[in-house]
């Protein structure tokens, strides 16, 4: 497909990359010419140099036979602007980045409007994943399937842990019904396991199991599940904003920081539930004063990485602390891991991931749609829910009968209401929705899997 | 830096090198020639050391300009060593360095021959002079980028490296889309040229190799009179072609999307078949009185004006005899060159007109100090950057002309002869003026000379700077 990018940022990038890799055609547009030089060296994309909300420069980008429009600009009303524009010249499916909080009241009339496929808020998506994190606070990554019915989540298997050294089939609590483990992350290696991968201490393991069952997963493992209730954010950032919001509505107590004194008073308008502190949380007094190691949470989320990084290095000395880190950038992946951050948020590759569900349900010509996408174990690997619409080679044979191609591992099936861990007699059935987790990154179809 | 996928990329042009003997042995055979075996071994060879390289992929596939730069000239220089040796198993040339001279002459579309009798050659040998231009012409690794797209995340170094003109642009997202795209163009107009040239009485095998030679702006003939013999018709065929082929791709790609209102703005085309009137009109004038027909010295005219601004090379006269005019005409066209993003040489049409307007440019900031107007080329400002650059490319181009008349001159041949071979050699030409003119040929050059000649050759095909890289510390440090 051929998808058009305007504003060659770092979302804009990112989703860039990924959709290269997907094997889409690329067209990028910034106003910026010294940008555009540069990605388009980095990157295999058409460069071109001009303002996205301009037709000329629209149809200069070939919009006539485009598919998809993208504007991720940082100027709202620009990405508006755009898609409003491109939409009148060509026929595309168009995606908005909107951030604005006052906008996003707004958000359903907006897109009616203007013929929005989809808006996204990376903001939004980030604060949502955080929420999440913070219901189950020993797991580092949680993705959910099925509005929430399963999940994939992930944690780090410390050295007491009774898992350690032993084969996965010798131990029933990970190993059952409810609980199968999809994939384990071993320093910058990502491991599809089967019953006889042996687990060492400080893998990273991600599990697939009912929503209901995670807190007694982890009480059998040997983890805490105390709950979250109450939580410091540093950082008066959109995501803090977003955060805040739905942490308040669940009952958890949240008190924010942030150095600047005109945002707090902005901020403590929006939210006069939380407990705004201006201070710099960079000085360790600040923090001390606010007594840092009574919270049952601590999230970073300034604008700066380093900043962020220093921070929740220095929240994570305290034990019982949840710790979750915001990371705009993510160029230092391999040092990063290697610290003690928590759980990390990137709400570009947030954004990313529901750009390229998006573009990948559109290019499916057959009606076996992908439902849901997550990037697992760093990225190497994708948790993918398919829809099954039709009968087609997979249904035709029992798991165990059919051949499936390598590092490929059916997690689930959704039968109705049923959540199903799959054994070889299972067969696929029209209208289950399957779990497929894959370090073959970019399948498009349920079929693929087949060897 | 990233040595593996250096390694990578030259055993994929190997395995490309390989294709190419086993279709000339293909010819070979076809005319039941000795050559067969040579360029049979040679091709299975290659492909098997090609293909075993190929399986190799490295993991990492990550790299950067001085990779791409790199990778292009140690693949151009790969080629010419593996090309240059079934000349030398056939016993056609006696020793390496002729072959090797022969061979870059061919991939970087020189057309530049050491051979003293071309019409002793095999036919397979001869197919293989005019195969090494129609490869050359459009670049070596630009086929490699179409076909493998797997290096082609970070292609556009690649493209940078090989493809002449001061900027390089693609037509699509895509590298290896863009790559393929040229490609089929390219091969289209060949096709095109190859079949009008059967209409007129070209036999196959004559038409084939003017058609290749034509559409790399080579200029190896398979006749010692290169295309002095051939019909008129011919000749003016050809000449239209070489001038097509000289014209900046992006025109032809605007014609194939049907957007010809575009295609025809290009101010370089204009300005270059502007060159090209004015220079054929002055040298009909000036040599009208030497022929006994006005349409026979416009013909002539016409042609060799194409010919060398095209930097192809083919001749059908010998203007050593012509007046001094029509030859200095001859030797600035040389320098000129075709279009940028054509298969030519030379500087290139869109550099000398960007650099003549900044010239006007720097006397008008006489007149008014503070004035700000960047120079406008195509209808758009060109980037300072861009402009920096071709001021350092003229700078180096400069240097090296001189280093290299400097190094011909210890031959002890005469000024016009040493000054004219460097500047037939650098601008991918072919014939120069005096002992290497049209009539003559490069084989009385010692072999020092004909290695200075090769990196010319070489330096002038990939456009200064992938050479360059070569030799620069910065290039090897920490590694």
């Amino acid at each position: 497909m051929k998808i058009l990018i305007v504003g060659c940022g770092k979302v804009g990038r990112n989703i860039a990359s990924e959709l290269i890799e997907e094997g889409h055609d690329i067209v990028l547009i910034d106003k910026n010419s010294k940008v555009v030089e540069d990605v388009s060296n980095a990157l295999d994309v058409l460069g071109v140099i001009g303002d996205g909300a301009s037709y000329n420069t629209l149809i200069d980008a070939g919009i006539k036979d485009a598919d998809v429009l993208l504007a991720v600009t940082n100027s709202d009303e620009l990405n508006l602007l755009c898609c409003l524009f491109a939409k009148k010249a060509g026929n595309v499916k168009t995606i908005a980045r909107v951030r604005n909080p006052i906008y996003n009241d707004e958000i359903g009339y907006i897109a009616d409007e203007l013929g929005l496929a989809m808006i996204i808020n990376p903001e939004i998506s980030a604060a949502r994943e955080i929420a999440k994190l913070l219901r189950f606070p020993s797991a580092i990554k949680i993705d959910s399937f099925e509005k929430d019915k399963l999940d994939i989540l992930s944690f780090v298997v410390n050295e007491k842990s009774d898992l350690v050294g032993k084969k996965i089939m010798d131990s029933p609590v990970i190993s059952n019904e409810q609980v199968l483990v999809v994939g384990i992350e071993r320093g910058d290696e990502a491991i599809i396991p089967n019953g006889h991968t042996v687990i060492e201490k400080g893998d990273k393991l991600s599990v697939c199991t009912t929503d209901y069952r995670v807190n007694e997963l982890f009480h059998n493992i040997g983890v805490p599940t105390s709950r979250i209730k109450s939580v410091m954010i540093v950082g008066a950032s959109g995501v803090a904003y977003y955060l805040s919001k739905m942490l308040i509505s669940s009952g958890i107590e949240v008190t924010l920081l942030e150095a600047d004194a005109k945002r707090c008073k902005e901020i403590a308008e929006l939210l006069p539930e939380v407990t705004i502190i201006n201070g710099d949380a960079t000085d360790q007094k600040v923090l001390e004063e606010e007594n840092i190691e009574d919270y049952d949470a601590f999230i970073s989320t300034t604008g700066m990485d380093e900043e962020n990084i220093i921070l929740s290095m220095y929240a994570s000395k305290f034990e019982d602390i949840k710790v979750i880190t915001k990371i705009n950038r993510l160029n230092y992946n391999q040092l990063i891991n290697g610290m003690n951050l928590g759980s990390i948020i990137v709400p570009k590759q947030i954004t990313a991931e529901s750009i390229i569900r998006f573009v990948r349900a559109m290019d499916n010509s057959q009606d076996n749609e992908i439902e849901t996408l997550y990037q697992i174990l760093n990225g190497k690997a994708e948790a993918i829910s398919f829809k099954i619409k039709e009968e087609s080679a997979v249904t035709e044979k029992n798991l165990l009968e059919s051949k499936f191609i390598d590092n490929t591992l059916i997690a689930a099936i959704i039968r109705g209401r049923k959540i199903i861990t799959p054994s070889g007699k299972d067969k696929f059935k029209v209208g289950d929705s399957v779990v497929i987790v894959t370090t073959h990154l970019g399948l498009n179809d349920i079929t693929d899997i087949l060897a | 830096m990233n040595r593996k996928f250096i390694a990578y990329v030259l055993s994929l042009v190997t395995l490309l090198e390989g294709f190419m003997f086993l279709v000339v042995s293909l010819i070979a055979a076809g005319y039941k020639e000795k050559a067969f075996y040579a360029y049979f071994v040679m091709g299975i060879i290659s492909v098997v050391i090609g293909y075993i390289g190929y399986k190799r992929k490295p993991a990492n596939m990550n790299f950067y300009a001085k990779e791409g730069f790199l990778a292009v000239s140690l693949s151009w220089i790969v080629i010419s060593l593996i090309g240059a040796l079934p000349l030398v198993l056939t016993g056609e040339v006696l020793n390496y360095t002729d072959a090797m001279f022969e061979i870059v002459s061919g991939f970087t579309t020189t057309g530049s021959s050491i051979l003293t009798n071309v019409e002793a050659l095999s036919h397979a040998s001869l197919f293989w002079r005019s195969f090494t231009h129609f490869f050359g012409g459009m670049g070596v690794l630009v086929i490699v980028l179409a076909f493998i797209p797997s290096i082609s995340q970070s292609g556009m170094y690649i493209m940078k490296a090989e493809s002449p003109g001061p900027t390089v642009g693609k037509f699509v997202s895509k590298v290896s889309t863009t790559a393929r795209i040229l490609y089929l163009i390219y091969t289209g107009m060949t096709v095109l040229q190859f079949v009008v040239l059967m209409c007129l009485e070209c036999n196959w095998f004559e038409a084939i190799n003017i058609a290749m030679a034509t559409a790399g702006t080579g200029g190896f003939a398979i006749y010692n009179t290169s295309l002095t013999n051939m019909t008129p018709s011919v000749q003016v065929v050809t000449a239209v072609f070489m001038l097509l082929f000289g014209i900046n791709f992006n025109v032809y790609y605007f014609i194939l999307i049907k957007k010809a209102k575009e295609a025809f703005k290009c101010e370089e085309m204009r300005i270059y078949l502007g060159i090209v009137l004015i220079a054929t009109a002055v040298i009909t004038l000036n040599i009208m009185s030497m022929y006994e027909s006005t349409s026979y010295s416009l013909r002539m005219a016409f042609f060799n004006v194409a010919s060398i601004i095209t930097t192809t090379g083919f001749g059908t006269v010998d203007f050593n005899n012509w007046p001094a005019l029509s030859k200095t005409i001859l030797l600035v066209l040389m320098f000129i060159g075709a279009c940028a993003g054509s298969t030519g040489g030379g500087i290139k049409v869109s550099r000398i007109a960007i650099m003549f307007k900044d010239c006007a440019n720097s006397i008008r900031k006489l007149a008014h100090p503070r004035v700000v107007k960047p120079v406008r080329f195509e209808g758009k400002p060109v980037e300072e950057e861009t402009v920096h650059s071709i001021r350092s490319y003229i700078s180096f181009y400069c240097f090296i002309l001189i280093a290299s008349v400097i190094l011909i001159s210890i031959d002890n041949f005469d000024f016009v002869t040493n000054f004219s071979s460097v500047a037939a050699t650098f601008n991918n030409i072919g014939p120069g003026l005096g002992l290497v003119g049209p009539a003559g040929n490069f084989s009385q050059f010692s072999y020092f000379s004909k290695i200075v000649l090769i990196f010319d050759m070489l330096a002038g095909r990939l456009e200064l700077i992938p050479m360059l890289v070569l030799f620069s510390k910065s290039t090897y440090r920490n590694s």
